[in-house]
């Protein structure tokens, strides 16, 4: 099942017996963003196995992909699950939007920094 | 209304729980053991650990004599005979599957009882006394998929399997020998094994969770995954259409079991981790009510781990906050529900386990 605001956003949800995968592509408007966004997944997916539910490998044309498997959620609380997926998905955008405000921010100051000299 | 029982175990999750006869005994399975409980002693006291599987056990029954049979993902079943010292001894069943078995059930006079598993087969089991061990009996057509649940018609030859491709049937488990020929009944006249008696599909598809029939076994009630319920009035055997199919589609999310109270009422709980009852005849079902309800009960009904969350919340976030458990008395998905008291005339009690390591009996 595919859910998508447009087609830089979409959520993949494919269900199993034991078993769901969601997949979630994030926006990326242009070349910045999509280098911040890959910085951002590749620094959770290194730490994957703090996350219990993080796949490494997103899969085929999607950024980060979770994996729920019964043992998490005889384990968790089922609700709690739910609650963390949504509430990354509404940071993720925030989060990565900052860090973009950010970055213009400090690239001026540099610029500004390294002119200097020069006025 | 009283309270209901709660019985907390362990924090592991109870695929399947059994009560014998006079409801001294529980069995509930741990991970790969089954814990058989004394329930004459408060609080429940561990009698034995049946521990001869060595992957999760999936489902657990307790016959009318006693006997009590466990199934397995390690592909076995076993029958754990009582002996009067209070312990079991195992008989490994040659069951002939070679994938997991997922759901099994007694006959209710306790002289067969039926494995379902993901190698598609229904195994139908005996016991033969010239050889002095199990024999099992495979129900393979029109199998497409695994098969989740199993249950007994009341004249102890039909049964009733729920599957993952989306399909509940009714069988035939007719065995020469053990049976007497049943009487013609709504599913049919002629029965040999593996008569295909029925054969039905939830509205939308998706897995049937759960099947049953009702007291008198006339009527067959599914659950499937598109969280719907599904009854089916027969009218005599598969090549008849049936009287009606009556289809109930909620807004909870999916049912994993389901019980009839009487001919006209049906419990049903799972991933909703509360009870929904359902009630209709021949022409109509509706649902009319829920048990445990978390929208009617207040937060402070939750005890247990609360101090602990206490502690979290402020270790985490500086306050004590909301307390982040379910309204409901199970805390996470209910497994399994099975009936536990009648008084002749309808059930008055069901007992129902959970993923949250709780026994639960509820007063309906």
């Amino acid at each position: 099942m595919v859910i998508a605001r447009n087609e830089n956003e979409q959520i993949l949800i494919e269900p199993s017996i034991n078993s769901v995968r969601i997949s979630i592509k994030i926006k990326q408007a242009d070349e910045i963003e999509q280098i911040l966004v890959h910085k951002f997944t590749r620094f959770l997916t290194q730490r994957a196995e703090h996350f219990f539910i993080l796949r490494r490998v997103p899969i085929q044309g999607y950024d980060i992909s979770f994996l729920i498997t019964n043992f998490h959620t005889e384990k968790m609380l089922k609700h709690k699950l739910v609650d963390f997926i949504i509430e990354f998905m509404e940071d993720v955008d925030r989060e990565i939007s900052e860090m973009k405000l950010f970055l213009n921010a400090r690239a001026r100051f540099v610029a500004e920094a390294y002119l200097t000299p020069f006025d | 209304m009283s309270t209901p029982q709660v019985i907390q175990f362990h924090h592991n999750p109870i695929q399947s729980h059994a009560f014998n006869q006079d409801r001294t005994v529980l069995a509930i399975t741990n991970d790969s053991n089954v814990e058989i409980y004394d329930l004459k002693s408060k609080p429940a006291k561990l009698i034995t650990v049946l521990k001869d599987h060595d992957k999760l056990v999936t489902a657990v029954d307790i016959s009318i004599h006693g006997r009590i049979v466990t199934c397995s993902q390690d592909r076995n079943a076993i029958v754990w005979e009582p002996l009067s010292d209070g312990s079991y001894k195992p008989t490994l069943v040659l069951l002939r599957i070679n994938r997991a078995a997922t759901s099994v059930a007694w006959s209710p006079n306790g002289f067969k009882f039926a494995v379902g598993s993901s190698a598609r087969i229904i195994s139908v089991c005996y016991f033969e006394q010239e050889n002095d061990w199990w024999i099992s009996k495979h129900i393979k057509k029109p199998l497409r998929s695994t098969i989740l649940s199993i249950k007994w018609h009341p004249n102890n030859v039909l049964l009733a399997a729920g599957s993952t491709d989306g399909h509940a049937r009714v069988f035939s488990g007719y065995i020469k020998g053990i049976d007497s020929k049943p009487e013609p009944s709504y599913w049919g006249e002629k029965l040999p094994f593996q008569t295909l008696c029925g054969d039905f599909i939830s509205s939308n598809g998706g897995w049937i969770h759960d099947v049953a029939f009702s007291p008198s076994g006339d009527v067959l009630g599914f659950v499937a995954h598109d969280s719907s319920l599904t009854i089916v009035y027969p009218n005599g055997g598969a090549d008849v259409a049936p009287r009606s199919i009556l289809s109930v589609s909620t807004s909870f999310l999916p049912f994993k079991s389901l019980v009839f109270k009487n001919e006209n009422e049906i419990l049903a709980a799972g991933h909703n981790c509360h009870i929904v009852t359902f009630a209709g005849d021949e022409s109509n079902w509706v649902e009319s009510g829920s048990i445990d309800d978390p929208n009617k009960n207040d937060d402070t009904a939750i005890g247990e781990t609360s101090a602990l969350n206490m502690f979290k919340q402020l270790d985490l976030k500086g306050t004590t906050g909301k307390n982040s458990g379910l309204k409901t008395i199970h805390q996470n998905t209910i497994t399994e529900l099975r009936p536990y008291e009648d008084n002749g005339v309808e059930l008055t009690k069901v007992s129902s386990s959970g993923i949250d390591g709780k026994v639960v009996i509820f007063n309906v």
